[in-house]
């Protein structure tokens, strides 16, 4: 168990059950795994003007949401740097939930509520009130379709419903989640007595399908191949929206949102350093925090998060360096204990889940 | 466990066999479960001077990177292959793997090392933490 922003986490189970880092991983990936993940924090906006809202602080387009459908975005400061990245779920007419890191659970309210005042809406901080579990793998669905009467086949990816689950009415499933597999985040009672219950039920409807717990180890490795970015790592407040490459989710014809204008001035200035994926071709792993050098040896980056990959069986890294030196292709050393050791950029994300058939 | 009584241990959980002169090292159990799965091993060439107490390479897991300290001083005569291709064999059975064999340069700082029965005291009263 390790803390976690202030939460008491496991970094993988024992291996008397099924645990450990590379089991968990490959379980997502081939099966089923679980994750509480609670730390995350949970803001509701709700009122007349929750979409403009939501609009002026968040840098993708919201008015695109139908009811029950999720998007990618983040909230960004007025240099167009990063608050935090987010999942932006439309739950009514007029009321979006917002899922924030935990890390930045009172950050990320303090700055919605600062920055919402003007509008006709009510922000809550939810993030006490919810138990988050992450049902993630190809069996994922299957496995929460037997505790619930929702129909989970009509719910596409990033969207949400709600339906009886363990018994409980009206619990949010969205099919969302963080590791590059197909599967639902739930949203239960915080109440112990419910989260442990909901929990073991999960474990024992899983069992046919190999369910194992997994913990922050096997989140972060499965993110990573997926190239999900984790906040103080690919994104924070000294890089911006197209440094981090999430140009796709920073939807620039909305006419305003916080960071805009700065982003616009970046974009004319041209960008200077940009997010690659990489590998090692000589042996060693590359781990957050390395100097990236040129071939000749020259320190041009760091890596943001880097790590053996489970599933690829490659040592992958995500770094920033300078635009010259990220064509794919391109050659690169890691510093690792003063030694620069061989890699390569390669095109990202590293892995992506097969298509069902 | 029971910690083999053919060997003698370190605070850093290594252990190291004697024959004579030349001496086998390794990790211990408890250091390969507190590790978890080990993925990289990265020790001295043959010919390398180990210094008791110095570090002389790493073990690595998925997660962490952690120094290996000799538990002897000397010079390296022969390195495990296997530790290249399969450093998982170490969680397999971290005893029955070795590391590195060397020469033994001072045979009598084997004297401060931990017996197994020491040794066992020691993890438990780690693990206890």
């Amino acid at each position: 168990m390790v803390e976690f922003n202030g939460w008491d986490m496991p970094v993988e189970y024992p291996a008397s059950i099924g645990g450990g880092i590379i089991k968990e991983h490959m379980a997502v990936r081939t099966g089923v795994g679980i994750f509480d993940v609670s730390h995350m924090g949970d803001i509701r906006l709700a009122g007349p003007q929750a979409l403009a809202a939501v609009q002026h602080i968040s840098m993708n387009d919201a008015s695109k949401l139908a009811i029950g459908q999720a998007q990618y975005s983040a909230l960004l400061y007025p240099q167009g740097t990063f608050v935090d990245d987010v999942i932006v779920h439309r739950l009514g007419e007029d009321e979006y939930l917002l899922v924030i890191n935990a890390g930045t659970r009172e950050k990320d309210f303090n700055w919605v509520r600062d920055n919402t005042r003007q509008f006709d809406c009510a922000v809550e901080n939810l993030s006490d009130d919810f138990t988050q579990i992450a049902i993630q793998g190809p069996k994922g669905v299957d496995l929460l379709q037997k505790l619930t009467d929702a129909d989970l086949s009509k719910v596409k990816f990033y969207w949400v419903t709600r339906g009886k689950l363990c018994g409980l009415p009206n619990i949010l499933m969205g099919r969302t989640g963080y590791t590059a597999e197909d599967g639902f985040e739930i949203y239960v009672p915080a109440d112990e007595n419910t989260s442990a219950r909901v929990w073991n039920e999960i474990l024992a409807a899983g069992r046919e399908f190999g369910v194992v717990p997994c913990g922050l180890g096997a989140r972060n490795t499965l993110r990573l191949e997926g190239k999900l970015p984790l906040y103080g790592h690919e994104i924070s407040d000294t890089i911006n929206v197209w440094e981090a490459g999430l140009d796709r989710f920073c939807k620039m014809e909305k006419p305003e949102f916080i960071g805009r204008e700065a982003l616009e001035k970046a974009k004319a200035a041209g960008v200077k350093r940009t997010l690659v994926g990489s590998e090692m071709t000589d042996r060693g792993i590359a781990r957050d925090g390395y100097k990236v050098q040129d071939e000749s040896g020259r320190e041009i980056g760091y890596v943001t998060s880097g790590s053996p990959a489970p599933f690829l069986k490659k040592n992958i890294a995500l770094a920033y360096v300078p635009v010259e030196h990220s064509a794919v292709g391109t050659k690169v050393k890691v510093e690792i204990r003063g030694q620069g050791v061989e890699a390569v950029v390669v095109p990202t994300p590293f892995y992506k889940r097969p298509k069902k058939v | 466990m029971p910690y083999p009584a053919d060997r003698k241990y370190t605070k850093e959980h290594e252990w190291i066999q004697v024959n004579g002169n030349t001496a086998t090292v390794g990790i211990t159990d408890y250091a390969q479960e507190s590790l978890g799965d080990i993925v990289f091993v990265e020790t001295p060439k043959v010919g390398a001077e180990l210094t008791a107490g110095k570090t002389f390479g790493t073990v690595e897991s998925v997660k962490a990177v952690s120094d290996l300290f000799a538990p002897a001083s000397g010079t390296v005569t022969e390195v495990n292959a296997d530790l290249a291709t399969s450093p998982e064999k170490v969680n397999k059975d971290a005893h029955g793997s070795w590391m590195l064999k060397m020469t033994l340069k001072n045979p009598s700082e084997l004297d401060g090392l931990l017996s197994p029965a020491d040794y066992e005291k020691f993890v438990a009263e780690e693990a206890g933490h």
